[in-house]
C-alpha cells in the first residue's frame, strides 16, 4: 500500500423512499443484481453496486438518482435501508459530487463497494471516445468465453502472484473498448449456497483484441490471498481465474463502464497514474497508441505513465514496458519494496518530474489514475502542489478537466 | 443485436424489413392509426412540442432517450425485450419444453382472445383521457399525460404486431377492429367495463393511473410469463414503460394530499366543506374515488372461478405474478385457493381448486401491492400530524363481476341490504356533488414551475431536469 490508511470516503448508491414506487424497474434492471426489495423498500447493496449507472435512466421517478457520501466502513446496510421511511440527510457537503463510475477488481475486498475514490472524476467520456457498447451481456444471459492464454506475469519467487489472461469469444459479439470492464461469473455456490455475484475486471487489452485482428481480451488478475488487514482470505473470483486452464470456458457479462474511455484524437495527451494491476487499463490504452504508430497513423499526443509496485518482480508487464522507446512514452517507475534504497511512491515520481508534468497538464491532456485507494490521496496532493509551484490553480483545473471528461480515477 | 432500426417507416427491433409481407400489412395498418390518433387521441395537442422519452434500444441506456417532439411525429414502434437464450416453459403442462416462437395451432384462438384483449385496452385508455389536456394542473403533469398516452398508444402497436405476425388474416382484421372500436361507445365500444367509463377529472386521471395502469402491470406480469416467447418479450418490454403510468398515479395522488395537508394545518380546518372552500380536495372525496376506482379496476380480473384461467395456464399461455420465482410445482393440480362466498348474510372463505381460482390470486397479488401504496399517501398524511387515513375497500365491495355482484357488500366488508346500500353509498363513492366540485378546480395551468392551487408541486423533474423546465411548448 503507498499511503497511509486514512478514512475512506463512498459515494453509496440509495432509492429515495419516499419516492420510489416500488415498480421493480431498477431491480430488474441491475446487470450485477445489487438491488433488491422487502415488502416496505427497494434497497441497493453496497456491497455489489458497481455504479454502472445502468438502472438510473429507466428508473420512472428519480428515486434511484440519490447519493451519500459515507465512511466507507459505516455504509448503509440492507436493514438500514428496509426501515426507512425517508432517506437520512447527507451530514457533511459534499453531496454534489460529481459521480464516479467505477469497475475494478471486486475481489480485494471480499466484495467491497468496488470504486473507492473520493476525488471528483468525470461522469462522462472524453469528448472524441469512440462510443462504447455496454450491459450487452447480463447475469440471466451471460456470454461464454473460451480461456486462450493463463501466465503468470510476476515472478516465481514474489508473494504477488499476478496473471495475464487471454479470453477469446470466437464469433460472438463482444465490443470493448480501453478502460471499460467485464463480469466474471465464478462457478458454484456462496456459503449460503446462493450463486456467487459476479467479478468485475478491467480488460488490459486494446480495442482490436489481445492480439491485434483477433476476438480476444486480456485481463491482469491478481490472486488473493489476504484482505486489506492483512487477513488470509481466498478471492473467490481472482483464485477461480487465476487457476484456469487454456480451453477452459468462463461466463462473462458485459462490458460495463461509458466514461473511463481514452480520447480518440491524435492530439490527446495521457497522463497514467496507476499501482499493481490498476495498469490494466493503461496497457490497454497504450497499446491502442502503440498500434496507431505502428501502423504511421498520426499521433502526436504524448504519453506519460507513472506505475508503482513494491519491487521491479512484483511490476505486471515490466519486461515489455521496458522495451517501448522513450520517444513514445515518458515512463516512471516507483518502488516501494527494493532492499537498501529508499521507499519511492507514485506521488515522489510525479513530484519529481514536476516540470514534465506541468508542461503536460497546460495542453490538451486527459489523467487516467487507477490502483489502490490508498495512492489516491497522494497523488491529488502532489498534484497540488506541483501547480503551486508553477502557479497553477490545482482545484481549478482539476474541476474543469472533471467537467470536460478529462479526469478518471478508479480505485479499490 | 438490440438496436432499433429508426431509418424504416416503422421503427424496430425484429428485423422488419426481412419479412415483406408482414411490414407492407403493418404499413398498411399505420395510417390508419395515425387517423385514429388524430381523431381520438389528445385534443387540440397535435401541435406541441412535448418533452418526451423514445426507446432508441432495449438496453436499459437505450430505451429512455429524451427530447422535444411532436406526438404525431413520435416514433412508435414495435420493441421485443432481449431474448433469453434457452428459456423454457415454467409452467402448466409443457414445463420444462423449449418455449414456443410460433403459435401452437391448438392454443390459437386462446391466444388470440388474450392479445385482443390487452391490446383494447391501450388505445382505450388514450380515448378516456383524451380531454385532460385542456385541464392540467401543470406543464409538469401536462408532459405526463402525454408520455402516458404516447406509450399506451405504442402498447397498442406491440399488440398489433404479434397479430399481424402470428394470427394471419384473422390476426389483421381484429388489428383493424383494435381502431374502430371506441370507449364509451354505445355501438362499438371496447372490451372491458372499466374501459368505457369516462375519466372526467385529474383526480380521476391520477387514480387510473395508480389503481388501473396497475392492473396493466400484472397482466403484463402473467403474459411475460408465458410459453409463447414473442408474447413474453414484448410484454417484458412494455412493463418497463407501464411503471412510469404507476409513477404518474402515485405521485399525483401523493401530490394533491401533500397540498390539502399543508392547507388543513395552515388554517387549522378538518372539515370537508371547510376544506373545499379553500380550493383543495378534501381527504374524503379522495377516500371516495379511491374506493371507486379500486373496485371497479379489480373486476378487470376477471370472475372468481375461471375454467378459461386454468386452461390458459395448464396451456402455459399465462402464469401467475412472478410465476418463475415462485416456489411449488407449477402445474397447480393438487393446490388450494381460498374464495369469497356469502353464507348465512356473512361472508366466509372457501377452499376451492387453485386452478381455477388464478384470477382471484392475481386479484389478491394486485390488491398487495396497491395497499402499499396507499400506506405510503398516508405517510404523507401521518407526517403532516393529521389523524385521517385512508384505506382500501373490501375486495367484495361495489363489484360488479364476480359472485358478489349480486349483493351489497359496505367497504368494511359486511354484507348489506339494498336500503342500507342506498343510505350510505353518497358516503362511499363518489356523487355528482363531488365529481362537480372536483371538476370546479379544474383549469389549465400551463407556465412552467407553477401548479394548481389544489396539488404541491413534484419532488424532483423529469430526467433531472428542474421543476420549472419548459416540458411542453406551445406553438
Amino acid at each position: 500500500m503507498n499511503a497511509p490508511e486514512a478514512i475512506v470516503f463512498i459515494r453509496q448508491h440509495l432509492i429515495d423512499p419516499e419516492v420510489c414506487i416500488r415498480c421493480n424497474t431498477c431491480e430488474e434492471t441491475c446487470p450485477v443484481d445489487a438491488i433488491t426489495h422487502d415488502s416496505r423498500n427497494y434497497v441497493v447493496d453496497v456491497d455489489r453496486c458497481n455504479g454502472c449507472m445502468a438502472c438510473i435512466s429507466p428508473c420512472p421517478t428519480g428515486s434511484i438518482d440519490r447519493w451519500r457520501n459515507v465512511a466507507k466502513q459505516a455504509a448503509y446496510s440492507l436493514e438500514e435501508q428496509f426501515g426507512w421511511d425517508e432517506l437520512p440527510a447527507q451530514n457533511n457537503a459534499q453531496d454534489a459530487l460529481p459521480m464516479s463510475t467505477a469497475e475494478q477488481d471486486a475481489d480485494k475486498t471480499g466484495g467491497m463497494q468496488i470504486n473507492a475514490a473520493v476525488s471528483p472524476s468525470s461522469a462522462m467520456a472524453p469528448w472524441s471516445a469512440a462510443h462504447p457498447y455496454v450491459n450487452l451481456y447480463t447475469l440471466k444471459n451471460p456470454v461464454t468465453a473460451t480461456v486462450a492464454g493463463n501466465y503468470r506475469l510476476t515472478a516465481a519467487d514474489t508473494q504477488s502472484d499476478i496473471h495475464h489472461i487471454v479470453l477469446d469469444f470466437g464469433s460472438q459479439f463482444f465490443p470493448i473498448l480501453e478502460g471499460q470492464s467485464i463480469g466474471i461469473i465464478p462457478p458454484g455456490t456462496d456459503v449460503n449456497g446462493k450463486p456467487h455475484y459476479l467479478r468485475m475486471y478491467s480488460v488490459a487489452s486494446a480495442r482490436d483484441g489481445e492480439r491485434a485482428g483477433y476476438n480476444n481480451l486480456s485481463l491482469t488478475v491478481k490472486r488473493v490471498v489476504e484482505d486489506h488487514e492483512g487477513h488470509a482470505v481466498r478471492g473467490i473470483g481472482s483464485n477461480y481465474l487465476c487457476d484456469l486452464q487454456k480451453g477452459d470456458r468462463v461466463q462473462v457479462t458485459g462490458p460495463f463502464g461509458a466514461n473511463y474511455l481514452m480520447p480518440n484524437h491524435a492530439a490527446a495527451n495521457l497522463l497514467m497514474i496507476c499501482t499493481g494491476t490498476g495498469a490494466a487499463p493503461m496497457r490497454a490504452m497504450t497499446e491502442h497508441r502503440r498500434r496507431m504508430a505502428s501502423q504511421g497513423k498520426a499521433a502526436d499526443g504524448k504519453l506519460m505513465l507513472f506505475f508503482g509496485a513494491r519491487k521491479p518482480e512484483e511490476l505486471p508487464y515490466f519486461g515489455p514496458l521496458l522495451k517501448l522507446p522513450p520517444a513514445f512514452i515518458d515512463m516512471h517507475l516507483a518502488f516501494s519494496r527494493v532492499e537498501n534504497e529508499p521507499r519511492a511512491y507514485v506521488q515522489d515520481k510525479l513530484r519529481a518530474a514536476a516540470n514534465a508534468v506541468t508542461a503536460l497538464l497546460e495542453g490538451d491532456t486527459y489523467i487516467y489514475i487507477c490502483g489502490l485507494k490508498g495512492m489516491e490521496a497522494g497523488v491529488m496532493e502532489a498534484m497540488h502542489d506541483i501547480c503551486q509551484a508553477q502557479g497553477m490553480d490545482w482545484p481549478s483545473l482539476h474541476a474543469t478537466m472533471v467537467r470536460e471528461g478529462r479526469f478518471h480515477v478508479e480505485t479499490y | 443485436m438490440s438496436t432499433i432500426d429508426y431509418s424504416e417507416t416503422i421503427p424496430n427491433n425484429v428485423n422488419l424489413s426481412e419479412d415483406k409481407t408482414l411490414q407492407r400489412a403493418l404499413e398498411h395498418w399505420q395510417p390508419n392509426y395515425l387517423n385514429w390518433w388524430r381523431d381520438m387521441g389528445p385534443d387540440g395537442a397535435t401541435n406541441h412540442d412535448v418533452y418526451l422519452r423514445t426507446a432508441i434500444n432495449v438496453t436499459p441506456e437505450g430505451w429512455a432517450d429524451f427530447a422535444h417532439v411532436k406526438m404525431p411525429d413520435y416514433r412508435w414502434g414495435i420493441f421485443l425485450a432481449q431474448a433469453e437464450p434457452g428459456r423454457k416453459v415454467n409452467f402448466g403442462e409443457s414445463k420444462g419444453q423449449d418455449v414456443w416462437q410460433e403459435v401452437p395451432g391448438e392454443h390459437r384462438a386462446n391466444l388470440r382472445r388474450m392479445i385482443v384483449t390487452q391490446g383494447d385496452t391501450e388505445p382505450a385508455s388514450v380515448e378516456q383521457q383524451r380531454h385532460l389536456g385542456l385541464t392540467a394542473p401543470s406543464n409538469y403533469d401536462l408532459r405526463n399525460l402525454f408520455q402516458v398516452n404516447v406509450e399506451e398508444g405504442r402498447h397498442l402497436w406491440a399488440m398489433v404486431y404479434l397479430l399481424h405476425k402470428h394470427f394471419g388474416r384473422d390476426g389483421r382484421e381484429e388489428a383493424e377492429a383494435l381502431l374502430q372500436r371506441n370507449s364509451g361507445d354505445a355501438d362499438k365500444p371496447r372490451i372491458l367495463e372499466a374501459f368505457n367509463e369516462e375519466t372526467p377529472d385529474w383526480l380521476a386521471f391520477y387514480m387510473f393511473t395508480y389503481f388501473t395502469d396497475r392492473d396493466g402491470k400484472f397482466q403484463l406480469n402473467a403474459l411475460a410469463e408465458s410459453g409463447f416467447d414473442p408474447l413474453s418479450r414484448t410484454c417484458r418490454f412494455m412493463l418497463t414503460e407501464e411503471a412510469h403510468h404507476m409513477f404518474v398515479g402515485e405521485s399525483g395522488i401523493s401530490r394533491i394530499i401533500n397540498r390539502t395537508c399543508q392547507v388543513m394545518k395552515e388554517f387549522g380546518i378538518e372539515d370537508p366543506e371547510q376544506v373545499r372552500a379553500k380550493g383543495v380536495i378534501d381527504l374524503q372525496t379522495i377516500q371516495r374515488y379511491l374506493n371507486f376506482h379500486f373496485s371497479v379496476t379489480i373486476d378487470l380480473f376477471g370472475a372468481d372461478q375461471s375454467s378459461n384461467a386454468a386452461a390458459f395456464y395448464s396451456a402455459g399461455l399465462k402464469g401467475r405474478y412472478e410465476e418463475t420465482k415462485r416456489d411449488d410445482d407449477h402445474s397447480l393440480k393438487n393446490s388450494q385457493y381460498r374464495i369469497l362466498e356469502v353464507s348465512n348474510g356473512k361472508l366466509v372463505e372457501r377452499e376451492m381448486p387453485m386452478l381455477n381460482s388464478l384470477n382471484e390470486l392475481l386479484r389478491d397479488d394486485y390488491i398487495r401491492d396497491s395497499v402499499a401504496g396507499v400506506g405510503r399517501w398516508n405517510r404523507v398524511i401521518e407526517k403532516a400530524g393529521l389523524s385521517f387515513r385512508l384505506v382500501t375497500p373490501h375486495k367484495a365491495f361495489n363489484r360488479h363481476i364476480g359472485p358478489m355482484a349480486a349483493f351489497k357488500i359496505s367497504p368494511d366488508g359486511n354484507v348489506i341490504s339494498e336500503t342500507e346500500w342506498a343510505a350510505n353509498v353518497r358516503n362511499w363513492l363518489p356523487s355528482e356533488e363531488d365529481r362537480a366540485y372536483v371538476a370546479s378546480l379544474m383549469g389549465r395551468v400551463i407556465e412552467p414551475g407553477k401548479m394548481a392551487n389544489w396539488i404541491a408541486p413534484p419532488p424532483v423533474g423529469i430526467n433531472r431536469q428542474p421543476v420549472d423546465f419548459e416540458y411542453v411548448r406551445f406553438n
